[in-house]
């Protein structure tokens, strides 16, 4: 048996989660089910049926698979050769790769605007080597970029993490036994990571399906994702809670059904690094 | 007469302004047992990693049969490492192990499969094909990385102090089991240990490394008994080692009184080292030995009592099954032919040892 003192601890966070994940997902819950005169209802629910909320869903799930896909193919390699320079002492790449990571996100989404507006950075490059203009701007790959751009970090440290536990003696001894490179990536170093790639899927995808700010941002109110339906819900002019918590519960109860059927088919390979 | 099968020459590597290795050179014919003994930090890692292919020296060549071997990967060396931490593949099973390196050469399934089934037998693990290399105790997974390694039928076998993380009754039965592979197999093994009597147990040949020097070639024997300078004999087992003046030859000046031995050829009245082995030092009545001491302390060690006796002002280690109590007084004696004279080294270079036969 744990001692008091011990459980005592606990306490603090046991207290946060109560009032700020607890409290708030039983209200969700409640305003889910429930109309304005406070009757039950399951219109709200089963409101994500409607195309007009069930067009911007599967935009939104468009959209995080291919920001997943994307953040996949450019992680694997980073992490492998974030892995190969943080063995050597050679931390200063690291440092590079890492480092706009550190800033606020709506900071780099803004500087993104900069870049992608009409009359903005990328557009006086291209123009100034005699390439035409793209107007990326308001459109869903500018969206995409901006999402890409923030959530790679997601996606990039448990993957680094994964293969930085990977002794080099292992790959050694693939080696030793005949195996050129490519025989080592695909037998020994992509099966021993994983658990960093369904990390890096999950952390990736579950949050860029709800994903609301940098579409407002970059997309300039043209591309419209489950996000902002269930933040307009909440904000705007005629706001209706109870249409914003059944959308947002039927959106987080789809994720979980996701998650479980996509951990029983990965799950099996071994368990996840962070979560 | 043994055929030469690798030729390290001039081998010198350096990590930044260390040099680990510096003009090595050494060669091991096939069919033999050679150890390469030495402290941590001495190279002998180092050197074993060139020969797998792993590090490329900054200078020097290594030959196979004749044919520079230098720049090959280590995918391309008839040669299969064991590493010290067995280096196992945690997402395969033992049978998927132990094939890798058959797959990778196109095997067919059932000469895999035979292959894989023998590989457990002479390891003594018949039966794990379908085990997970974490559910293996340390000593059977260092049997596993044996198995996936000879597998593959190589000409050299390297192992980096492969039993260091077992303890001390399964290290002694995995010496026994690797002298019955080599024998079995008839290939050459190149073994790394800082463990000395792991070097002296199952070496055909032994190499004592200290700094990126050669300091000794022999056999077990050769580097127990006739140990070419101080730090072999202090490395290998203890040993009394005093500084002398060789009279002449036969003729030894040992802490001012003289001594019969039995090596020629070191000049006159010339310095030299001098090693006892602490068994070879027989203990008598005051009147009967050469010197005359005080035993000073005295430990039970289970075959014998280990003493030390303080004689003409240097403190002897004597290693006996008679107990002299502390305090007594006795004679010091020691045999002609256990006296083992030794140059004195006097510079740095002179302890580097070059290539000697083996």
């Amino acid at each position: 048996m744990k001692s008091l003192g011990k459980r005592l601890l606990a306490g603090p966070y046991l207290i946060w989660m109560l009032l700020f994940t607890i409290v708030p997902l039983l209200l969700l819950v409640y305003n889910a089910f429930t109309t304005a005169d406070g009757s039950f209802t399951v219109a709200n629910v089963a409101a994500i049926l409607d195309p007009v909320n069930g067009k911007p869903f599967l935009r939104s799930i468009g959209m995080s698979v291919i920001v997943t896909v994307i953040c996949l193919v450019l992680s694997f390699p980073l992490a492998l050769i974030l892995r190969k320079y943080s063995s050597s002492k050679n931390s200063f790449i690291v440092l590079v790769f890492i480092l706009p990571m550190w800033m606020n996100f709506m900071l780099r989404t803004l500087a993104w605007r900069l870049i992608l507006l009409n009359n903005g950075l990328l557009n006086h490059i291209l123009t100034s080597v005699g390439l035409g203009e793209v107007h990326l701007m308001n459109t869903i790959w500018a969206v995409i970029l901006g999402t890409v751009y923030d959530y790679l970090p997601f996606m990039v440290l448990p993957i680094y993490n994964a293969l930085a536990k990977i002794d080099d003696d292992v790959i050694h001894a693939a080696q030793d036994l005949g195996a050129g490179q490519m025989t080592i990536l695909r037998r020994i170093i992509i099966p021993l990571s994983v658990p960093g790639i369904v990390s890096g899927i999950t952390m990736v995808m579950v949050p860029s399906v709800s994903e609301f700010v940098i579409a407002s941002m970059l997309g300039g109110g043209k591309v419209y994702l489950i996000g902002n339906v269930i933040e307009q819900a909440f904000n705007s002019g005629y706001a209706d809670i109870h249409a914003g918590s059944g959308l947002s519960l039927s959106l987080m109860v789809l994720i979980l059904i996701s998650m479980v059927i996509y951990r029983i088919f990965e799950g099996e390979e071994g368990e996840s690094s962070l979560w | 007469m043994a055929k030469k099968l690798i030729d390290l020459v001039d081998i010198t590597k350096s990590y930044g302004d260390k040099v680990i290795l510096d003009n090595l050179n050494l060669y091991l014919n096939e069919n033999r047992f050679l150890t390469i003994l030495g402290p941590s930090g001495c190279g002998k890692t180092t050197t074993l990693r060139i020969l797998g292919g792993f590090e490329t020296p900054d200078k020097g060549r290594v030959i196979f049969e004749g044919e520079d071997i230098t720049m090959l990967p280590p995918n391309e060396r008839q040669v299969n490492t064991v590493f010290q931490k067995y280096a196992l593949f945690t997402h395969m099973n033992i049978e998927e192990n132990i094939a890798f390196g058959l797959k990778i050469k196109n095997k067919s399934k059932s000469y895999i499969r035979d292959k894989v089934k023998y590989a457990l037998k002479l390891v003594n693990l018949d039966g794990y094909e379908k085990r997970m290399p974490d559910s293996l105790s340390g000593g059977q997974q260092q049997r596993i990385a044996i198995a996936r390694a000879i597998v593959n039928e190589p000409r050299v076998l390297l192992l980096d102090e492969p039993l260091g993380a077992l303890d001390l009754k399964l290290r002694q039965d995995m010496q026994y089991e690797l002298i019955r592979l080599k024998n079995e197999l008839g290939i050459t093994f190149v073994y790394v240990t800082h463990d000395q009597e792991e070097a002296l147990t199952m070496s055909d040949t032994i190499v004592v490394m200290n700094q990126g020097y050669i300091q000794q070639i022999g056999t077990p024997e050769d580097i127990y008994n006739e140990p070419q300078n101080a730090f072999v004999a202090d490395f290998i087992g203890e040993s009394n080692i005093i500084g002398s003046t060789m009279i002449e030859d036969r003729l030894v000046e040992i802490l001012g009184t003289r001594f019969e031995c039995v090596d020629e050829g070191f000049g006159n009245d010339q310095p030299v080292d001098v090693v006892i082995r602490p068994e070879d030092i027989v203990l008598t009545d005051p009147a009967k030995g050469i010197i005359k001491g005080r035993v000073t302390s005295a430990i039970f060690k289970g075959v014998h009592y280990e003493m030390e006796v303080q004689a003409n002002g240097f403190e002897w280690l004597v290693h006996s099954t008679v107990l002299k109590e502390p305090g007594s007084e006795v004679g010091i004696w020691v045999d002609p032919f256990n006296i083992q004279i030794m140059h004195k080294p006097e510079s740095e270079d002179e302890e580097q040892e070059h290539v000697e036969e083996l």
